[in-house]
């Protein structure tokens, strides 16, 4: 273990502002592309579903009027 | 060969195989980073020069490496793309340059937020800065190139061309150290020299590097997947794939 005391860690010699402001935009910035990536996901399972039940009632619709003919 | 890697050139086989690797890289991702940083950050010894501000060399190398890696990657989909009119290698590159962008910022940031205690200044326009500054332009104008146009087909032919010329500027940024005077010190991990770096601090660097690879793989494996999914998304296998219930009959 490189401190003696959680003090001591989050200071980081002095440049505890230096180092933890890295990690954290860092963290940030990650964190926002997974998020992005899982919301356009999400997004485009919607739009799969949508465009399946549109198509189905297309069908639909076809047989009907099949049928009236 | 060709006979083998055709299938992956149709979206539904490489969004299959994109998903069978996408929880064995993000997972891997997540343990060598946790043990790279936790072990940089709690049990490396402090540098004998820079103190414990060197600790934002666990994320600044490997960011800046994959930057460079992710651009490299980018442009060889971008030639691909262009000689043999792949249309997964087209949506590589889409997947790609927002990965690459991210990291690329991750590098310029943490280099400045290092540069402040140790140079005394956050910005310095010397070579190997405003090369690295430049990458992140690149990606920034492959990604608006790509969505552009209205036919994405243009769009990705033009986001090609650009990202196939700025491969330039990688040697630039590799060797600027080299070539100019800089502020930036010179690699730390060469191939045939022995490192400039104690192994207690050199181990969880590379563990560091390992983790930021996977995890550089897992993000453009999803960002792939999505792409296939957006480009194909009047397909029934995408229609299949997503779950949809096959509601009232």
């Amino acid at each position: 273990m490189a401190f003696d005391s959680w003090y001591d860690f989050i200071d980081m010699g002095g440049y505890g502002f230096y180092v933890w402001l890295a990690y954290g935009v860092t963290l940030l910035a990650l964190t926002i592309l997974v998020m992005h990536g899982l919301r356009t996901r999400k997004q485009l399972q919607q739009q799969a579903v949508q465009q399946q039940q549109r198509q189905q009632r297309l069908a639909r619709r076809k047989q009907q009027e099949r049928g009236t003919a | 060969m060709w006979k083998w890697l055709h299938p992956y050139a149709k979206g539904e086989a490489t969004y299959r195989l994109l998903g069978a690797w996408l929880p064995w890289l993000a997972g891997s991702a997540l343990v060598t980073l946790t043990v790279g940083l936790v072990w940089g950050m709690l049990f490396a010894p402090s540098d004998y020069q820079q103190g414990d501000s060197y600790r934002i060399i666990f994320i600044h190398v490997p960011s800046a490496m994959f930057s460079m890696g992710a651009y490299t990657a980018m442009a060889i989909t971008a030639l691909i793309a262009l000689v043999w009119q792949i249309r997964t290698a087209e949506w590589a590159i889409a997947a790609i340059a927002p990965v690459g962008a991210v990291l690329t910022f991750i590098a310029l940031f943490t280099g400045a937020v290092w540069g402040k205690p140790m140079w005394g200044t956050w910005w310095e326009w010397d070579a190997r800065l405003t090369s690295q500054l430049i990458l992140l332009f690149l990606y920034i104008g492959v990604l608006a190139l790509y969505y552009a146009f209205t036919d994405a087909r243009t769009g990705a032919k033009a986001a090609s061309v650009l990202a196939l010329v700025g491969v330039v500027n990688v040697p630039i940024i590799h060797f600027s150290v080299y070539w100019w005077n800089s502020l930036h010190q010179g690699a730390t991990i060469t191939k045939f020299e022995k490192p400039s770096m104690a192994p207690e601090m050199l181990i969880p660097l590379l563990i560091s590097i390992l983790g930021f690879a996977l995890l550089t793989g897992a993000l453009v494996c999803q960002r792939l997947r999505n792409e296939i999914l957006k480009q194909e998304i009047h397909r029934p296998w995408v229609h299949a794939q997503l779950g949809v219930a096959e509601q009232e009959r």
